[in-house]
């Protein structure tokens, strides 16, 4: 049962980079604020997380052996991760024999140094791109840029956020925070300074504006001598990636470019071509809950006379081999990316996936970042603390990742890093309380200036409290203390009848 | 320096398995739910195709059944219903299905990218089809032409017998082995291209094709 006492952690391997976007963010519920006070956002948020999370409850409710796959999902990725050395060694193996070069980095900047060089070396400036995590996580994107190469996201949501100069902040659906809209606006101002314009008189139809997309889109991909994308799964025994998507970008990416870079985090091998069968009912249901999603590309290296011919593979570290010391916390790396955690909880519905200071938000991001990262920073150490511990992430996780019970050891983990020194206003309080609660005369004290102190206050919340209780009030409202204590109102109203 | 990043990490991850002794608990894993095999009596193939038939509609596919006889046929029909005037065909495909078509017909012989904007549809066959998903599923051998093939035009009739049809997802990942070990892509399909990134609509159609048509043939 003692978890804590019987886990074995080691800590030699490096953290990842925190990328220059995250780097000194404030923590989480600086961050949340002004999202909650953002009401379109909010709207936004929860018209989606619902619609997506019926649609997922429906799908997923059609399997009859639902909890068998996700047994088998976690299986899988657990015989992955035990022996990954092994696999990614098959894996390069597999990749190598069939045409493609392997490339390793060590964190983000490496990787970012590999892709600049073969985009170079190809003597193009601009790449088009399939969404891809891995690809945002080290910030490839503007590390093109600052080499003078254009890349062009394909996604539509993230074609949004590109355009819009923003964050994605849902791993399926970046846009999520964006209306309809918002999304007419951002076209008609944006698409014309990089390319085809859109359209003259362009409404907010949906339609409409994917349509607008299309046009925006067709020239670059047709255009394009290099794509990167990452790859939901990477198959050891085949030498096989695979790409889930749905509009048909990632086809044009995958198939009609001379080269194709795929960074792909060591996390995502699976050990046999097999393992697939449960993996392709997993992940669409969980994700965008549908039986299947319209498009997956598989592809082995270099296929004769189709498809990009100059096929290269980026196995990338960036803080996965530190997750994969601690014997709890590896339990992350099995993580499909399918985002069913983040569309459940409650603390993201309403604080949004900015809050997260990572691209990786919600219930998963949470657990995720500071393993990845470290718990150095104010962000990365107030995510464990951004949840209610509600339990929803882990029934709905495809690979049953037990994401309350590692927000709880990251917790705990957090607190060990700081102790020592001033005594935090939480132990001082304790320790003033332990004083109070020991003797009734000083309980009765307290509660007589309570009951003064909020009938001066006339409401039943206070929003903000001083230093120290604002650590408190910072991240909720707190109670305003009630006029009258327990223990005066019995002896008011029973002391009378003898008792 | 590449060489260095691959020992490095592979250092990395022993460490953190042999450390933590971590490869003591893989092995021995339980195999994975068991799929049901592919029904062989009449009465269950059939229910089987019945049920590829509805999925595949389900995700706004036209879906229609026919006797060999009768392919060409349809695919003249299919081809008028959504106006296509040319039509490019992988080499391999049977001739006899395009018998009546009156659009133009040209066969695929690797033309550059650019040139597969000139065609307004594509005729393909298929490799195997995913009854409980409604997936059709291209190996890209010779009836089913290169990838960008059913990528650029914008209508795609493609043509499924009924003997391709399988139950589920592990049958049809077994089914694709051999073709994966040949080093084949592989396309999965499931309706036309979609988004549902604007507020969650669901919208037909953005860079693949926006018409799939299904003629699922009897054996």
């Amino acid at each position: 049962m003692s978890a804590r006492g019987s886990k074995r952690r080691t800590e030699r391997n490096p953290v990842g980079t925190t990328t220059p976007t995250y780097l000194g963010m404030p923590k989480f519920p600086k961050l949340a604020a002004p999202e909650l006070r953002n009401p379109v956002l909010r709207h936004n948020l929860q018209m989606a997380t619902h619609t997506i999370r019926d649609k997922r409850a429906e799908v997923v409710a059609e399997v009859e052996d639902w909890e068998v796959l996700r047994l088998d999902g976690a299986r899988s990725k657990d015989a992955a991760l035990n022996d990954l050395d092994h696999h990614l060694e098959e894996l390069e193996r597999n990749l190598q024999a069939a045409g493609a070069t392997v490339h390793w980095a060590r964190d983000a900047g490496e990787a970012c140094r590999i892709v600049t060089d073969l985009v170079r070396a190809t003597g193009t400036d601009e790449i088009v791109k399939v969404k891809s995590m891995a690809t945002q996580e080290i910030e490839l994107n503007e590390a093109l840029e600052a080499a003078g190469i254009d890349a062009w996201e394909t996604d539509l949501a993230e074609l949004i956020v590109q355009l819009g100069h923003d964050r994605p902040s849902h791993i399926l659906v970046p846009a999520i925070h964006r209306n309809r809209s918002q999304i007419r606006e951002i076209f008609a101002r944006e698409m014309g300074k990089v390319g085809r314009p859109a359209p003259e008189g362009l409404t907010d139809d949906p339609a409409q504006l994917a349509e607008a997309a299309r046009q925006h889109l067709r020239d670059k991909f047709l255009r394009a001598k290099v794509a990167i994308s990452g790859a939901n799964f990477a198959v050891a025994d085949t030498g096989t990636l695979v790409v889930l998507e749905s509009e048909g970008n990632g086809r044009m990416c995958l198939t009609l470019p001379e080269t194709l870079i795929s960074v792909v985090g060591i996390e995502k091998v699976v050990p046999t071509w097999e393992d697939l069968g449960t993996f392709m009912q997993l992940l669409p249901r969980s994700s965008t809950g549908e039986r299947m999603n319209p498009y997956t590309t598989m592809w082995t290296g270099a296929a004769p006379d189709d498809g990009p011919q100059d096929v290269h593979v980026v196995l990338l570290d960036n803080g996965r081999t530190r997750v994969l010391e601690d014997e709890l916390g590896r339990e992350a790396l099995r993580c499909i990316r399918c985002s069913a955690c983040l569309n459940v909880c409650p603390v993201y519905e309403r604080a949004g996936g900015h809050a997260y200071g990572s691209v990786y938000p919600g219930p998963i991001g949470a657990v995720l970042t500071p393993q990845l990262r470290g718990t150095t920073s104010d962000i990365d150490r107030s995510l464990p603390y951004a949840s209610s511990l509600c339990g929803a992430c882990f029934e709905a996780c495809p690979v049953r990742i037990d994401i309350p019970r590692m927000l709880v050891e990251l917790r705990s983990q957090v607190v060990d890093q700081q102790r020592g020194g001033l005594p935090s206003a939480e132990a001082a309080g304790l320790r003033a309380a332990s004083w109070v609660f020991g003797n009734h005369k000083r309980l009765e004290g307290v509660q007589a200036g309570a009951a003064a102190a909020s009938r001066l206050l006339s409401r039943r919340s206070i929003g903000q409290l001083p230093w120290p209780a604002s650590a408190w009030t910072e991240a909720r409202n707190a109670p305003a203390p009630a006029t009258e204590s327990f223990r005066s109102w019995w002896r008011r109203t029973h002391e009378e009848e003898g008792s | 320096m590449i060489n260095s990043a691959r020992e490095e990490i592979l250092g990395r991850i022993r460490h953190a398995l042999d450390e933590t002794g971590a490869r003591a608990t893989s092995g021995g894993a339980p195999p994975g739910p068991a799929s049901p095999a592919s029904p062989a009596d009449s009465r269950q193939r059939e229910e089987m195709v019945t049920l590829f038939v509805e999925r595949t509609a389900d995700y706004r596919a036209v879906v229609e059944r026919c006797a060999p006889a009768q392919v060409a046929r349809h695919v003249d029909a299919a081809l008028r219903a959504n106006g296509v005037s040319r039509v490019v065909i992988p080499p391999g495909l049977d001739r006899d299905w395009l018998s009546a078509v009156t659009a133009q017909v040209v066969i695929d012989n690797g033309p550059s990218t650019a040139n597969l904007e000139g065609y307004d549809g594509v005729v393909t066959a298929a490799s195997v089809g995913i009854a409980e998903t409604g997936t059709i599923v291209l190996d890209h051998t010779v009836d089913q032409g290169r990838r960008a093939l059913t990528l650029v035009p914008d209508v795609h009739v493609c043509v499924v017998s009924e003997s391709q049809v399988t139950a589920d997802v592990p049958g049809a990942i077994r089914l694709l082995r051999p073709a994966i070990d040949a080093r084949r892509p592989l396309t999965w399909i499931s309706g036309p291209s979609a988004t549902s990134d604007i507020e969650l609509n669901r919208i037909e159609g953005v860079h693949g094709p926006r018409h799939l048509h299904v003629i699922v043939v009897q054996d």
